[in-house]
């Protein structure tokens, strides 16, 4: 085998130029590919950070048909103590569920004292928020953020904010229904501006658990969401199972589910985005593909063309067609491992320039965020591997028809 | 025994409606460490023949055995083993591979056809260079050779694997008469050295002059044979 490769690399040498822009073009194609899933996956994995940890957590439980109608933002939908606790013995059980939130998610009337304006909430409790969405506070862009919020405090939306200019330390009122139809109202102090995000929620204002209670009058707990966060985001799918499993076979008196579990992905539009990345990032390898298979493949059949009559000729003192396949496969081999093993070389001397130069950009209203591409080993070998392979496969065609050639018809060739 | 014994051989190939009697039915024996040449007109059946006799081309019909062993039957794998085992070529064009050295080519069918141990090798090659004077010139690529020295590299890699039998097609064709005459000389010096059955298909009168048999073909037929030493004969 050693002296199959010794011959496929000196005839590699034989044309040098053709070598290296063989080469450069698969370079060029694992680079791309290399580069854009490092930037594109920071950027998902950027993203999907800040809505998970930031707002929604990464799973959330819901009385059933709760999501469905989210947008009126329904009391009668909420959970009750029952149901809560309930809720909360199963999740103590669980030991990849790090921390939970409970929330009381209510629609209000702000007013500024002049003015007046609808606004969307989120009731927590400060401790519990803090370890469901560890980043919460990252969003505070003014005020203080030790703590989160306290009683009597509210967290202001940004374009609310600005809106209704309204600054921290200010007081405001809000006016809310509950669930009976009876109107209650009860002033805050601004306690900070929240920046708005991308997504459900991500523009909701906050004030703490127990003056939504006594804001909306609740005579006993009620919870409209449980945000969850996990130990490790790569165990959602197995611990989503289990609870979906466990806590949807809980039915009420009418034998229906009581609960409904989602996760993020479900929750959030920028799943949709995600999704659309991976499949951007398949189009790219797809295309890689078709460039090494289309390089190699052109190349491989020059290759048997020129050498019709050196393949009669070792054909004729006796090498056995499978070395003369060998030959030729291993040419397009090594073809493919040099332009690949260059391109990955580039493709990581690129990704830590990009990281020490710190390049930001803007999604959306969130600006100045930094890009900090990465990428795993195991992309790199999968990438590395589809070049390889590809190389090999495009070289089989031409490989085999040396392998087959008549070498009385192979030696007349001039 | 002879080193090679065709009885009724037969070559037709068939293109569309044409079909051409290259070989017409002929016998003949050669005899081991011979020095033979078939001659004759272009299109009369001498590469053919060379092709069959080299395993390379089976016949349509008759029996060829060489050096013990009845070729005809052969599948292609099994005869590029036996082509690697028992016989070498030497071509009008040198054909040696330009990007392997004057040693790489000569080492060529010991190390990718027969497998020999490195060291073994390496003395075989450097003997054989020495034997057709070429050893000074073993790192040499054959486009920093002239043609001569090529041929003489060709006849080293024909020889190398003790190879029972050189086929020789044309191989002065392309050498000036001074340089052809030292190849005829080298290759009856290497008979004499290895006891290899040399035969030639050729035009050139030098090396009829040379050879001890030598067979005439017309039409795909042998119609004389020459014999000088007794070697071979129809």
């Amino acid at each position: 085998m050693f002296n199959i490769i010794k011959l496929a690399t000196r005839n590699l040498q034989r044309y040098k130029r053709r070598t290296f822009l063989t080469s450069m073009l698969i370079t060029l194609g694992v680079v791309a590919v290399l580069l854009f899933i490092s930037v594109s996956g920071s950027f998902k994995a950027m993203m999907i950070g800040q809505i998970t940890d930031s707002m929604l957590g990464h799973m959330q439980i819901h009385k059933k048909g709760y999501l469905a109608s989210v947008d009126s933002l329904p009391l009668n939908r909420n959970l009750n103590a029952k149901q809560i606790n309930k809720v909360k013995e199963i999740l103590g059980a669980e030991e990849s569920i790090e921390a939970y939130s409970m929330r009381i998610k209510l629609g209000a009337m702000f007013s500024n004292f002049t003015e007046t304006t609808n606004i969307r909430l989120n009731a927590v409790l400060p401790k519990e928020e803090l370890g469901a969405a560890p980043l919460l506070t990252d969003r505070i862009i003014d005020g203080e953020k030790e703590g989160l919020i306290e009683k009597g405090e509210i967290l202001v939306p940004e374009l609310i904010a600005k809106g209704m200019k309204v600054n921290v330390g200010d007081t405001i009122v809000l006016v809310a229904n509950n669930k009976d139809g009876s109107v209650n109202g009860q002033t805050f102090i601004v306690r900070g501006i929240l920046e708005g995000i991308s997504g459900p929620g991500g523009r909701d204002g906050m004030i703490h658990l127990d003056d939504a209670k006594s804001l909306l009058r609740m005579d006993e707990p009620e919870i409209s969401e449980i945000a969850i966060r996990l130990k490790n985001i790569d165990q959602l799918p197995a611990v989503f199972a289990k609870m979906k499993t466990e806590l949807e076979s809980l039915k009420n008196k009418d034998d229906k589910p009581i609960f409904e579990v989602h996760t993020w992905e479900k929750i959030s539009p920028f799943f949709n985005i995600a999704k659309m990345i991976d499949l951007m990032t398949l189009f790219i390898k797809i295309m890689l593909v078709a460039i090494v298979l289309v390089s190699i493949m052109n190349v491989m059949i020059m290759a048997v063309y020129e050498r019709i009559n050196e393949i009669g000729t070792i054909s004729a003192i006796g090498t056995s067609p499978g070395k003369i396949l060998g030959l030729f496969i291993i040419e397009g081999f090594l073809l493919g491992v040099l332009g690949t093993f260059i391109g990955v070389a580039i493709s990581l001397i690129s990704i830590t320039a990009m990281n020490a130069s710190q390049i930001s950009f803007d999604f959306g209203r969130q600006t100045g965020l930094m890009l900090s591409p990465t990428i795993s080993a195991g992309e790199v070998i999968t990438v590395a591997l589809i070049v390889i392979g590809i190389s090999v496969a495009a070289s089989l065609q031409p490989a085999y028809k040396a392998s087959k050639m008549d070498p009385i018809t192979a030696l007349r060739h001039v | 025994m002879s080193v090679i014994e065709a009885r009724q051989l037969e070559k037709t190939y068939v293109a569309g409606d044409i079909t051409v009697n290259a070989i017409r039915k002929v016998d003949f024996t050669i005899e081991p460490a011979s020095f033979v040449s078939f001659i004759g007109p272009s299109g009369s059946g001498k590469s053919t023949l060379l092709n069959m006799i080299g395993a390379l081309d089976p016949p349509t019909s008759g029996t060829l055995n060489v050096v013990g062993q009845e070729i005809t039957t052969l599948n292609r794998k099994d005869a590029a083993t036996f082509r690697g085992d028992n016989i070498g070529f030497v071509f009008q064009d040198f054909n040696l591979i330009p990007v392997l050295t004057v040693f790489e080519n000569v080492e060529y069918p010991l190390l990718m056809v027969q497998n020999w141990p490195k060291e073994k090798r390496r003395t075989r090659v450097l003997d054989m260079l020495e034997a057709v004077g070429m050893a000074d010139q073993a790192n040499k690529y054959p486009s920093q050779i002239s043609g001569g020295q090529k041929q003489r590299v060709a006849v080293a890699r024909a020889l190398v694997t003790n190879a029972k039998l050189v086929l020789a097609d044309e191989p002065t064709a392309n050498l000036d008469r001074e340089t052809a005459n030292k190849i005829i000389t080298l290759m009856k010096r290497m008979r004499d050295e290895f006891k290899t059955t040399f035969i030639f298909s050729t035009h050139d009168p030098k090396i009829v002059q040379n050879v001890e048999t030598t067979f005439t073909l017309e039409d795909g037929k042998i119609i004389t044979s020459n014999n000088n030493a007794g070697g071979s004969h129809v």
